[in-house]
């Protein structure tokens, strides 16, 4: 007699459309889950987007499932049987090819050996090259890519290398290919030949899954969507059954009509303190990612930035810190032209920037409190290349006070401090150099609750100080309730601008998906 | 991208042209340069060096380095050398099967254990080295001469000496290996880009295991080739023969984060340098000046100095091309 289980696990199995199904993924690193309870699924012949915020855990489960990471917990079946591959390689050979977010080719190497490394043709033992580049030619020609392909890949653009690391994952005969933000560095109609392809592939009964911040893009091509947050599958739907701002509140993790009560730290604000215009940015465009992103912050005010993963939020702010170069677009900072070329010129000016990403950008871990606060200004602090000990011991101690860092003094190092600390040690080192303008890149990420709201206060009581603040978050209660305008980035363009009262969920929420700003009637609508 | 390519051209061709430059200037200023007797003693004693830079070459084109080739070449000649009574393919065999016991060992750290190669292979040049001046009682050890061992430094074949030979075919094979293999073409793209490689499904470890393992085993041979030709295993010889190495791989156009080299423009860096190292001596011999070999020392670094940074300006050039987007 078969039992109710069986049952299931039969119609299960009949399910014969199924080409893989992960269920249960866990995976967790020095602790911190990545990933807990994240289940995937894909059909033969679909193209399936997998979405989510920068940490959402989807670079995670593709890594997971190619291998490259080992997972902690949880089942993958793929074409019908348990999936157990302990790296890229054997994935490969299984039939799941992947290309990486980051284009992960050989610069130095032929387009041919990118190509075909791994899977070399070979005659007497030894490689075939005139069949290889035969080979890597014709994978390239499904592009429309001509080129010559015995050149390094270094000497080839962003895109052509792009569709390089396709051609490779196609040419290995695939039956799941997985693009990780494939369009990021393609033009329109670059974009337009991936799509080909990719439909191509969908007739050949090959499924695609499709990672990528382009909202408009997988409506296009994709049949259903997974959407991830904090490690977990929230939403799985057909894409015609889910519009825009559906997909982004599962993102973002908000239902539209919560609206009520404060979750930041940020209390209002009172604007009579704000001034004038320091820092106005029009027009600015680099690449792609940047396009045409124009706003303005005045002292006193903290201005945010809010836009979707690739919307090209910190490439702007690394424009106006002096990091890159903009291709157009002009800059005026304290009512002069402004244009800055490397970082120190930013920082003549005034202006103080805090990385999103603290271990590899901000922080020295085995430093101390004091040697990390003073890095930025060892210069100012020392006669004929002596350091003023004493200066440097009252400005540390002034600011472990002010700020309220939590260490055992200023000779701890900075290593042994919880995440909220070593950023404020960081805020600590650019108020030193008392900037007029201070941006923030995700100032609150990957900081436990009751140090985020310490985090925020300090912010506003900076603000309220008279510093203004560029404001680079994720997070749309902390874009929203903590600043005095936001500017909305959707694909490297600004496409809406709302003052603290029109800043509601709703209206911002529907210009990150949407692109074009709702009319106010309409938000309040 | 003409001018790009032009720039590459120079880059893999330059040291072919500076080689042929050298020759010329050699022939036309010294009466018995290009005679017989130079050209085969150039080639037998600069064959050990070649060997040695044969395999730093395939270590530095995955971006590693290999610092104990000297050592393990003064190990092998002292393994090669007590060995030797047992006959010459014995003596061959064993001091060859020395050096494929360090660069085992280097292997297994660089790969198993994640050590810098730098390191590793800096233990290891200690080690070898104390190793061989233990066996060898801390005086050069004498090898047996009724068994033949020594023809393999000292005889000719068709005219040519042996270990010019053993330099021949041991290029011939590693062109092969670099060109027509698979893991000939993972070497470079490790060192390249490991993570990429790593992505792209390429057994990464084992491509760097083996570039370390055959390093050891041609550092061996030349310690064979050293113990044949003097006839007496050497526990103190092979001191800055990994630098030697280095020098011939760079102004051979490799480059030393990995990626990029040839075997080819390695032995034309050997030959480079071996030759230089000749004219000046036979500058001497003219004896309008008298060059210490200090000074010969100086003018090989200042030598080194100028490939290298023509070989930084030239690859910065093309990172441009890189980042171009």
């Amino acid at each position: 007699m078969p039992e109710p289980f069986d049952a299931f696990r039969i119609g299960f199995a009949m399910n014969t459309d199924s080409l893989l199904s992960m269920t249960g993924i866990d995976k967790r690193f020095a602790g911190i889950p990545a990933l807990s309870g994240a289940s995937f699924a894909v059909g033969r012949g679909e193209v399936h987007a997998l979405i989510g915020q920068n940490g959402a855990g989807k670079s995670t489960l593709i890594k997971v499932l190619t291998g490259y990471y080992k997972r902690d917990a949880g089942e993958v079946v793929f074409d019908g049987k348990p999936f157990e591959v302990s790296s890229p390689q054997q994935a490969q050979a299984s039939g799941i090819s992947t290309i990486y977010q980051e284009i992960n080719l050989v610069p130095y190497r032929s387009i041919t050996e990118n190509i075909c490394l791994g899977r070399e043709a070979r005659r007497y033992g030894l490689l075939d090259w005139k069949r290889m580049h035969q080979e890597a030619e014709a994978l390239l020609r499904r592009f429309n890519v001509r080129a010559d392909v015995r050149r390094p890949l270094l000497e080839f653009n962003t895109a052509t290398q792009q569709m390089v690391a396709i051609a490779r994952a196609i040419g290995f005969s695939a039956k799941l290919v997985i693009m990780d933000e494939p369009t990021s560095s393609l033009d329109e109609r670059e974009v337009a030949v991936l799509f080909n392809v990719i439909r191509q592939l969908k007739q050949e009964g090959v499924s695609v899954v499709f990672v990528s911040h382009k909202l408009d893009e997988l409506y296009e091509v994709c049949d259903r969507v997974t959407i991830m947050r904090d490690g977990r599958t929230v939403k799985t739907a057909a894409m015609n059954e889910i519009d825009k701002i559906g997909l982004v509140s599962a993102m973002l993790g908000r239902a539209i009509e919560r609206a009520e009560g404060h979750a930041t730290a940020f209390s209002d604000r009172d604007e009579k303190k704000i001034g004038k215009v320091l820092l106005s940015a029009e027009n600015l465009a680099i690449n792609q990612i940047v396009q045409d992103v124009s706003f303005s912050v005045r002292s006193g005010e903290i201005a945010g930035f809010a836009g979707l993963l690739g919307a090209g939020r910190t490439e702007t702010a690394r424009l106006v810190f002096g990091i890159d170069r903009p291709r157009a677009g002009t800059m005026t900072f304290n009512g002069h032209n402004f244009n800055p070329h490397k970082p120190s010129d930013a920082i003549a000016a005034g202006m103080g920037f805090c990385t999103e990403d603290r271990k590899s950008e901000g922080i020295v871990p085995d430093m101390s409190v004091a040697e990390n606060m003073m890095l930025a200004l060892m210069p100012k602090l020392s006669k004929s290349g002596v350091i003023d000990e004493k200066a440097q011991r009252d400005i540390v101690e002034r600011f472990i006070r002010q700020l309220g860092i939590k260490c055992s003094g200023p000779d701890q190092k900075v290593r042994e401090l919880s995440g909220g600390n070593q950023q404020k040690v960081l805020l600590g080192r650019w108020l030193a150099m008392n900037p007029r303008l201070l941006i923030l890149d995700e100032p609150t990420r990957g900081i436990d609750i009751g140090a985020k709201g310490e985090i925020q206060a300090l912010i506003k009581t900076l603000a309220d100080q008279g510093l203004a603040v560029l404001m680079i978050s994720s997070e749309l209660e902390e874009v929203i309730e903590g600043a005095d305008r936001v500017f909305v980035l959707r694909e490297g363009i600004s496409v809406a601008e709302f003052d603290r009262d029109d800043a509601t969920e709703d209206a911002v929420m529907s210009a990150m998906a949407h692109g074009s700003a709702p009319t106010i009637a309409e938000a309040a609508a | 991208m003409t001018r790009q390519r032009l720039i590459s051209m120079l880059g893999s061709y330059g040291v072919v042209l500076a080689l042929l430059l050298l020759v010329l200037f050699g022939w036309a200023r010294y009466d018995y340069f290009l005679g017989f007797f130079n050209i085969t003693s150039v080639l037998r004693y600069n064959s050990m060096f070649a060997l040695v830079a044969l395999g730093m070459c395939f270590v530095i084109m995955t971006g590693g380095i290999d610092l104990s080739v000297g050592s393990t070449a003064a190990l092998g000649s002292v393994v090669a050398a007590l060995a030797s009574p047992q006959g010459a393919l014995v003596g061959l065999g064993a001091g060859v099967g020395a050096g494929l016991c360090v660069g085992l060992i280097n292997a297994i750290l660089v790969t198993r254990l994640k050590i810098m190669p730098f390191v590793a292979t800096l233990a290891m040049m200690l080690a070898a080295s104390g190793t061989a001046l233990l066996l060898a009682d801390n005086q050069s050890v004498s090898v047996s001469y009724e068994s033949g061992f020594t023809s393999i430094g000292q005889d000719n074949f068709l005219g040519f000496p042996i270990p010019a030979w053993i330099a021949i075919v041991a290029y011939v094979v590693g062109w092969i290996v670099l060109n027509f293999t698979s893991t000939g073409r993972g070497v470079l793209a490790v060192g390249g880009n490991e993570d990429a490689t790593r992505l792209m499904g390429l057994p990464a470890d084992r491509i760097k295991f083996l570039v370390y393992f055959a390093s050891g085993g041609l550092a061996g041979l030349a310690g064979v080739i050293l113990a044949s030709q003097f006839g007496a295993g050497q526990p103190i010889e092979g001191v800055g023969w990994e630098l030697f190495a280095i020098a011939a791989v760079v102004v051979g156009g490799t480059l030393l984060t990995g990626g990029v080299g040839s075997v080819g423009a390695t032995l034309a860096g050997v030959l480079l340098l071996g030759i230089l190292f000749n004219v000046l001596n036979f500058e001497n011999g003219k004896g309008w000046i008298s060059l210490s070999a200090y000074w010969q020392s100086v003018i090989r670094g200042l030598f080194l100095l100028v490939v290298v940074i023509l070989q930084a300006k030239l690859s910065s050039r093309g990172s441009v091309a890189v980042r171009d987007y």
